[in-house]
């Protein structure tokens, strides 16, 4: 995925995290995290950050979160939201069910 | 995998673009939650409900609630790509609004199956209820509600309804017409008859007496927009003692008459026609399926 503009996804409101991702050239991808909870979450957050970024191919970003007591799968969301933003791109390909 | 044949006293929306109230959704006790991709969510968040509604279907758990997603109707661009999201999450129910016709139903079915079959889920899984909000899908009830074997349900969307109509919500008259052919429609599919939304939260006065109007008509359930509407519709739709010792008595008269050998029951003098025995019937089922549901939420 290249990411061509500053996208943003999510609000301030609890249990939200506003992400915002802005490309770089270098670097691989940077997460900057703001959180209430960071001493007990932080890590986890940063991963799923970093785990759904790397899902898209995404090499080089700046992504700043600010956490608002999100669950893993409001940060996935978000992030995914923010990404596609960025690379302003609209054909998101959904994956297959594994569970089937 | 959806159900056909369910409890749905009660049908709450949840916004599709709040992930506090999609964590807690399953918590007030509804008996299905429908996450809203539509009418709540602004036209510049669309890709992010869609995300969020995806995510969550995947992750949390629901409990014994039916999960349900109101896509945006396929004409406006977007509800093929909520499909393609929310059918793969595994939602048991999509909601198709604005219903018109039949043909509606079967563009929506026909994505369904493509998507079932591209990503692996058996063809047939996903449920549909078709939501109708107009004159013309209102006169087409009938063949709205024969369209497709998934159809769980037909329901009343009255604010776009009585819009059309060129007329407001008031004590609900405008709405008579509508509801009966709605429900006579879902009666000759065999499917369920779900009304419309009340609006003014603070007014449950007004909000239980609309229930009952809609129970005495008939209808499975209600769709809700505030958890405060449901303990007051389930208790609408909760039988009286008085009708459930007269349900029991008649089920009582008829496993006596078998007993006997006989065909004929007869309850305090009178004879107990076939139909007063489905009534009774369905009205413990609905007692002790209601009882069962509003149990799990209390413990």
């Amino acid at each position: 995925m290249k990411l061509i503009t500053t996208g943003s996804a999510g609000t301030m409101e609890s249990n939200d995290i506003m992400i915002t991702v802005e490309p770089t050239d270098e670097g691989g991808v940077q997460v900057e995290l703001t959180s209430n909870v960071y001493q007990q979450f932080g890590k986890q957050i940063i991963a799923v950050i970093r785990e759904t970024a790397a899902g898209y191919g995404v090499e080089n970003a700046l992504i700043t979160a600010v956490d608002k007591g999100a669950l893993d799968c409001t940060v996935r969301a978000r992030v995914s939201t923010a990404l596609m933003r960025a690379a302003d791109c609209r054909d998101y390909v959904w994956e297959v069910r594994q569970d089937v | 995998m959806y159900k056909k044949d369910r409890l749905r006293r009660s049908m709450m929306f949840v916004p599709g673009n709040n992930p506090g109230m999609i964590r807690d959704a399953h918590i007030y006790g509804a008996d299905s939650i429908m996450f809203d991709l539509e009418d709540s969510v602004a036209y510049s968040e669309k890709d992010a409900a869609r995300f969020l509604v995806y995510h969550a279907l995947k992750t949390l758990h629901f409990g014994t609630k039916e999960t349900v997603v109101r896509i945006n109707d396929l004409s406006s661009g977007l509800g093929v790509e909520d499909l393609e999201a929310v059918v793969r999450a595994g939602v048991q129910v999509v909601r198709l609004p604005k219903t018109d016709c039949a043909q509606d139903v079967i563009d929506c079915e026909r994505e369904i199956a493509r998507i079932e079959r591209e990503a692996g889920i058996p063809v047939g899984s996903t449920g549909m209820m078709a939501a109708i909000e107009s004159a013309r899908g209102v006169l087409n009830a009938v063949e709205i509600a024969q369209a497709s074997d998934r159809l769980i349900g037909i329901a009343l969307g009255a604010e776009d309804y009585v819009t059309d109509l060129k007329t407001t919500r008031s004590d609900g008259i405008e709405l008579l017409f509508a509801r009966c052919m709605i429900l006579n429609a879902a009666r000759a599919a065999g499917i369920a008859a779900l009304d419309t939304v009340f609006s003014n939260v603070n007014d449950e006065e007004g909000f239980i007496a609309e229930a009952t109007l809609i129970r005495k008509l008939g209808f499975d359930g209600k769709s809700v927009i505030n958890p405060r509407q449901i303990e007051p519709l389930h208790k609408v739709f909760m039988p009286s003692e008085k009708d459930l010792n007269k349900a029991r008595s008649i089920m009582d008269a008829i496993a006596e008459a078998n007993a006997r050998g006989s065909g004929v029951a007869s309850l305090n003098g009178k004879m107990i026609d076939k139909p007063v025995v489905t009534r009774a019937r369905r009205l413990l089922e609905l007692y002790e399926a209601g009882s069962k549901a509003d149990e799990v939420e209390d413990l």
